[in-house]
């Protein structure tokens, strides 16, 4: 390998003194503008240094002369969105439940406003038109577990249902079964009596046995009538609304096992005026009473 | 120019070359990393963090070994729209008891980092065992084996032991009863639990997480650490606005 830089007779350039196998390397410089453009970008990463956050050192970060932020930023920019939301927040805030419902433009502020918070936190267990599951209560008929009145659905969302937390809506079926209240021949008797109140035919010696057993065990509840306690989420068993399914097995399931569904508490998550809309929201969507 | 005609010599010996590497990238390393072991405030001071409780740890670890942070990111960015859908953006105390963190690069299910009580234990577990059960346009895969599969936790005690070393601060009160503390948090009607609230704070809830009370199942140990991720730190308490928690 030869060492020596010579000048190279077609070009005028000089190699760069290397040779492998007879093969010469010219020693071209860099491109101008590439080499511009290095020298900049070091250039600009100095003006980084000195204009933004950059530098760790013993007690702390060099802040940079124009002290960007995120949280700053983010701050001043939810602080902005507050005063945008402005006139129908302050609206929310102040006006009263039955005030929303009855102005118009209240109203449909309310609406896209719950809207958008239902689809975010409520759709995921009451499914996305609100209509419900297994488990999970349809908001889009006029059957209520805790009560339909606008106060009522405001309650339920601020406090929520069964969280243990104070002020949960708070009720317990037993489980008649798995804890052996009741045998297993008068839960059978019990089922029948259960699709005998919602309306449908059933066997008449069954719900005979029954009858006394639902005056003593379930009426407490669900009323004499089966026709349920909203203030103690007990449902109405004649309406052929059902929660955890129609037919006799998830009916006898429910007698046995006693399932009651937990919903979370909101406040804290939402704010007081976004609970209001969606009060109203889920009222006026339903058969709100 | 002469100063640059000594780079030849760099250009000729490997040895030499590898030597300047390592010193160049060494700089780099110590001005980036090093302060932050004795930078003080990287970490905001906060009330209520705490290190996670035994059944909690094992659903974390049940949550990296299924790779969830492969979809689900736990870092809510200071930016409007995502303060605005999941709260308040991620602090570093909130990882700061997280071996390794999962503040996650991809969101393909939404964030987690406060998905504690948002929903009730029941839509976790119907959702893990089939999410489009709940979410129909959901694309995640189902868990059903989580319910069925009882938790193994042997050696939750050395897990602890473990993350001590790395400056989780678990007492020995807390190693020393962590399977107790484990099967009191997961059985709602254990006389163990108070306990467990005092070593682990007040707001330590002990309830049936999968709705199988004859096991304490890997579903237990999910949902126990996915409904506290989030709720931990007193926000009553910290100062967003303050100089030194700013970033």
């Amino acid at each position: 390998m030869a060492l020596e830089r010579e000048t190279d007779d077609h070009t005028g350039v000089e190699t760069t003194g290397h040779e492998w196998d007879g093969i010469k390397e010219l020693d071209n410089p860099l491109p101008r503008w590439w080499l511009w453009v290095w020298y900049g970008t070091i250039a600009f990463s100095i003006a980084y240094w000195v204009a933004m956050p950059a530098w760790p050192g013993l007690h702390g970060y060099t802040k940079g002369l124009l002290h960007k932020s995120d949280r700053a930023e983010v701050a001043q920019q939810l602080a902005a969105l507050d005063v945008q939301r402005g006139a129908g927040a302050a609206m929310l805030r102040t006006a009263s439940l039955e005030q929303i419902e009855k102005d118009p433009k209240l109203q449909a502020y309310a609406q896209q406003v719950g809207q958008s918070v239902f689809g975010d936190n409520c759709a995921t267990c009451h499914g996305i038109g609100g209509t419900g599951g297994k488990g999970y209560p349809n908001l889009r008929d006029d059957v209520w577990l805790w009560g339909g009145k606008l106060e009522d659905i405001q309650y339920t969302i601020t406090h929520g249902v069964r969280t243990g937390a104070d002020g949960a809506r708070m009720s317990q079926m037993p489980a008649f079964g798995r804890d052996e209240l009741l045998k297993p021949e008068q839960i059978d008797d019990l089922t029948e009596y259960v699709v005998k109140l919602s309306g449908r035919p059933a066997d008449a010696g069954a719900v005979a046995r029954a009858a006394p057993i639902f005056a003593t065990q379930c009426s407490a509840c669900h009323g004499p009538e089966g026709k349920g306690n909203q203030q103690v989420g007990a449902p109405n068993l004649t309406d052929g609304e059902w929660l955890y399914g129609a037919d006799r097995a998830a009916i006898r399931g429910q007698i046995f096992a006693g399932n009651g569904g937990v919903m979370p508490t909101w406040q804290g998550r939402l704010s007081p005026e976004t609970i209001k809309a969606l009060a109203v929201y889920v009222h006026s969507n339903a058969g709100g009473q | 120019m002469s100063l640059w005609k000594q780079h030849a010599k760099f250009e000729r010996h490997s040895l030499l070359l590898i030597v300047g590497i390592l010193l160049v990238v060494s700089i780099g390393g110590l001005v980036e990393i090093a302060p932050l072991f004795w930078l003080q405030g990287t970490i905001e001071k906060v009330q209520g963090v705490r290190p996670y409780t035994p059944l909690e740890l094992a659903g974390r670890d049940i949550y990296v070994r299924e790779g969830c942070y492969l979809c689900h990111s736990q870092m809510i960015r200071p930016l409007r729209d995502e303060v605005e859908r999941y709260g308040h953006y991620s602090l570093a105390a909130e990882s700061m008891y997280d071996h390794p963190f999962q503040w996650g690069s991809k969101r393909t299910g939404p964030d987690l980092a406060r998905v504690g009580g948002k929903y009730s234990d029941s839509w976790h577990r119907d959702h893990l065992m089939d999410p489009r059960s709940v979410v129909p346009e959901s694309v995640m895969p189902p868990y059903k084996f989580l319910a069925d599969k009882e938790l193994d936790y042997h050696d939750i005690v050395d897990r602890m032991k473990t993350l001590r070393t790395e400056g989780v601060p678990y007492t020995a009160d807390e190693i020393a009863n962590a399977k107790k503390d484990l099967e009191a948090q997961a059985d709602p009607f254990s006389t163990d639990a108070v306990a467990l609230r005092g070593r682990y704070g007040a707001k330590v809830v002990n309830r049936d997480f999968d709705g199988d009370p004859n096991k304490i199942t890997e579903m237990d140990a999910l949902v126990a650490y996915l409904q506290m991720l989030g709720t931990l730190v007193d926000f009553k308490s910290y100062k967003a606005q303050a100089p030194e928690n700013q970033r």
